[in-house]
């Protein structure tokens, strides 16, 4: 008994001193670095929650799409605001990370933050979320991509157009900027392509990310006697489940909010920041050139729609549908004249054309006839 | 004289204790907290640490923190002395870093230095002006000030969504309104040698002439006997408007150096990200420093470093950003409630005394 007694305490004690080997080992950083080294480390920052069912949450979706990769490291940080601490986070996810691509998602990170951080870091690529890149201006390892996420927002337009009973739709809007009039535009001009006659009533709030005044907001439209609504503001979780409780339809925006109103969810326009990052990811490992600029709408699958809602009837997803083939296959041209703005001047004139990538559309300050609200609010 | 060696040493002894203990309690309950939420207690520490003190790395970006919340926190703290609870640091910043950007762009041939010290001078006289509201309308129309400094706060930030979006909108500032850019050349340098820039010094230099003017001057003297009973200043002959004003402007004055620096060093022109909440955080600092400016230098120090922690804790324990603000939360309630102690260890020394 007692020399079987001592032989497993002799065990136990190798066993633990093995333990404690494999443990240091573990520790050391040499073996952490050689099985990190083939692997692509990607660096997210994001300015409010990751599960704010809007703007942060989409690009979310994108990082845990790219970190199911085997051959992928991505860490993130969220509410990081748009100070000197997204800086300090820039070079904390370089220095103590290992960062080769850092991914800073929201507008405000690019001037001065980036700008001032990428230099320091020559061999790290710094992709912005929002088109800002200008060559020859800004440094050689930054690089912006966006989606033309209106073309979304004039599908969803018709399906709530064809859906609104009572002609009137309605737009909780953050601030008007071009982005966010562009959005509104395209609504109001796919859901006018197919009805004619509707409006949009539009109140912007003043700021990306105001709930209180975003449920006031919604609140009052429906009470203007809107049934179908949509937004743009950082969260649509207020307005989609305020609408849900009034029991008007809506359309999401950034990603996919069906879950928030599972009866008025008809559709949504989304982001599909997962094809973005993987494709960046699968340049990095390869060591392709990185492209400053990636823009793109549905056909290059920047974007998309959201799943239509059972309760949409055949005949209007066949509209929708339609138009989605033509962004698809390029054809399609919002903005096209003869369109007035809302205050009866002609924008653009007959006979004249916009496509989606001419630049005059991205000062845009008008707001097209059939919006009922001003820009200056 | 030999009580009075005791009492004085029990005058730092006691706050120093107390701040002590209720941190270690602090950091118990959170790391319970952190235990239920699945992380190892220890190891968090030991990342905190690491990504707000173990490196000079780490150093510097918790010292970046800082320096903001040194300056805001006196805007709570300085009216504290005459007992007035203002909370509207988030203003004075705001409204600081508005006209520091508007002078500076009035002046597009001064030298640097001019337009430094112009652009200084104008962000402190808004945030004076911000604070100084507040505290007339407390003295001369018996307002909440409380109430009426957080009410400024959104008015300060419509003010600054409007004149950016408006007035002074720089017309290439699409989707972002922002004013003009004040020029590289008249940016705020880094303090030689780190990367730092010079917003931590001021915050430090505010805070040690603060304290100096408080408890070191007869005018601090008078302020203290007006915070402790307005009755009995009147009655003294005491000017307490006069005091309630100045101790705001002084107060308000930090605050919009801090709007200023926030334009001068880090993003050249004046935008919404003036309003960063650093007015909200310099309150618990305040708080939790009860209001003595010296002691705001280490909390905002704490406070800088938890923030600083945040990213890795983020990134290395897959914690929600969430985290932090519970801590925060917990300081802040233990240091509340140890308030309560105060007093009752100096019972023991005096009893002995005699």
């Amino acid at each position: 008994m007692s020399t079987s007694n001592k032989l497993t305490r002799r065990q136990l004690l190798t066993g633990t001193a093995a333990a404690g080997a494999l443990g240091l080992w573990g520790g050391l950083p040499w073996p952490d670095r050689a099985w990190g080294a083939d692997k692509v480390k990607m660096g997210f920052i994001f300015v409010g929650p990751r599960d704010d069912y809007g703007y942060n949450q989409a690009h979310f979706e994108g990082k845990s799409a790219v970190a199911k990769l085997d051959w992928v490291k991505a860490f993130d940080e969220e509410k990081v605001p748009e100070t000197i601490e997204v800086q300090k986070t820039m070079e904390s996810m370089v220095k103590l990370d290992g960062a080769q691509v850092l991914f800073p998602t929201s507008f405000g990170y690019f001037d001065p933050h980036i700008l001032k951080v990428a230099p320091q870091f020559p061999n790290i690529q710094f992709l912005h979320c929002g088109g800002l890149y200008q060559e020859g201006k800004h440094p050689q390892n930054v690089g912006s991509y966006f989606g033309y996420i209106d073309e979304s927002q004039y599908v969803a337009g018709i399906v709530a157009g064809g859906m609104s009973k009572s002609g009137k739709l309605g737009f909780v809007a953050a601030k008007p900027i071009p982005q966010v009039l562009r959005n509104i535009n395209n609504y109001t001009l796919g859901a006018r392509s197919i009805k004619p006659n509707t409006t949009v009533n539009v109140i912007f709030t003043g700021d990306w990310s105001l709930p209180v005044r975003e449920a006031e907001a919604t609140n009052s439209l429906v009470d203007q006697g809107i049934d179908v609504i949509t937004c743009h503001v950082d969260s649509p979780k207020v307005v989609i489940t305020t609408a849900e409780k009034r029991g008007i339809y809506c359309t999401g925006y950034h990603c996919n909010q069906s879950k928030l109103a599972p009866k008025g969810y008809l559709t949504g326009a989304e982001w599909n920041w997962a094809k973005v990052y993987m494709d960046y990811a699968e340049l990095i490992r390869n060591r392709q050139p990185i492209p400053h600029l990636v823009r793109g709408g549905l056909k290059q699958g920047l974007v998309k729609v959201s799943e239509y809602h059972q309760i949409v009837p055949g005949a209007v997803r066949n509209q929708a549908e339609a138009a989605k083939a033509k962004f698809m296959s390029g054809s399609m041209v919002v903005y096209k004249g003869p369109i007035k703005d809302n205050t009866g001047r002609v924008v653009i004139a007959a006979g004249k054309e916009h496509v989606q990538t001419d630049i005059w559309l991205e000062s845009m300050d008008w707001l097209v006839e059939g919006v009922v609200g001003s820009t200056k609010s | 004289m030999s009580k009075g060696i005791p009492h004085a040493l029990n005058k730092v002894v006691e706050p120093f204790l107390i701040i002590v203990g209720s941190l270690s309690i602090s950091m118990m309950l959170f790391g319970a907290f952190v235990a239920a939420a699945g992380a190892n207690p220890f190891e968090v520490y030991q990342t905190m640490y690491r990504a707000a003190f173990g490196t000079s790395f780490s150093w510097q970006n918790t010292l970046i923190r800082a320096a903001p919340l040194m300056l805001t926190a006196l805007c709570t703290a300085l009216p504290g002395y005459l007992g007035l609870i203002i909370i509207g640091g988030e203003g004075a910043v705001v409204m600081g870093g508005l006209f520091a950007a508007i002078v500076a762009l009035t002046m597009p041939n001064a030298p640097p230095m001019v337009v430094l010290t112009t652009m200084a001078l104008a962000g402190m006289a808004a945030g004076a002006i911000w604070l100084a509201i507040g505290g007339a309308l407390r003295h001369y129309r018996a307002v909440n000030e409380t109430i009426s400094s957080l009410l400024l706060n959104y008015i300060a930030i419509a003010l600054l969504n409007h004149l950016v979006t408006s007035t002074f909108r720089d017309s290439e500032s699409l989707n972002h309104p922002s004013t003009h850019h004040i020029g590289e050349a008249n940016m705020i340098g880094l303090i030689p040698g780190t990367d730092l820039h010079w917003g931590l010094v001021f915050g430090i230099v505010a805070c040690v002439l603060s304290w100096f003017l408080m408890h070191h001057t007869v005018f601090g003297f008078a302020s203290q006997i007006a915070g402790g009973n307005v009755r009995a200043a009147q009655i003294a002959g005491l000017p307490v408007g006069r005091l309630i004003l100045i101790v705001c402007c002084v107060a308000g004055a930090a605050g919009g150096l801090a709007g200023m620096v926030e334009v001068a060093a880090i993003h050249g022109r004046a935008n919404d990200t003036l309003n960063a909440n650093y007015g909200y955080a310099g309150i618990l600092v305040a708080f939790v420093a009860r209001n003595n400016p010296l002691a705001i230098i280490p909390v905002a120090v704490l406070l800088g470093g938890i923030r600083a922690s945040s990213g890795l804790l983020q990134r290395a324990h897959e914690l929600p950003d969430a985290t932090v603000l519970v801590m925060q939360g917990i300081i802040f309630l233990v240091i509340l409630f140890s308030e309560t102690l105060y007093g009752r260890f100096s019972r023991m020394p005096k009893q002995g005394a005699v």
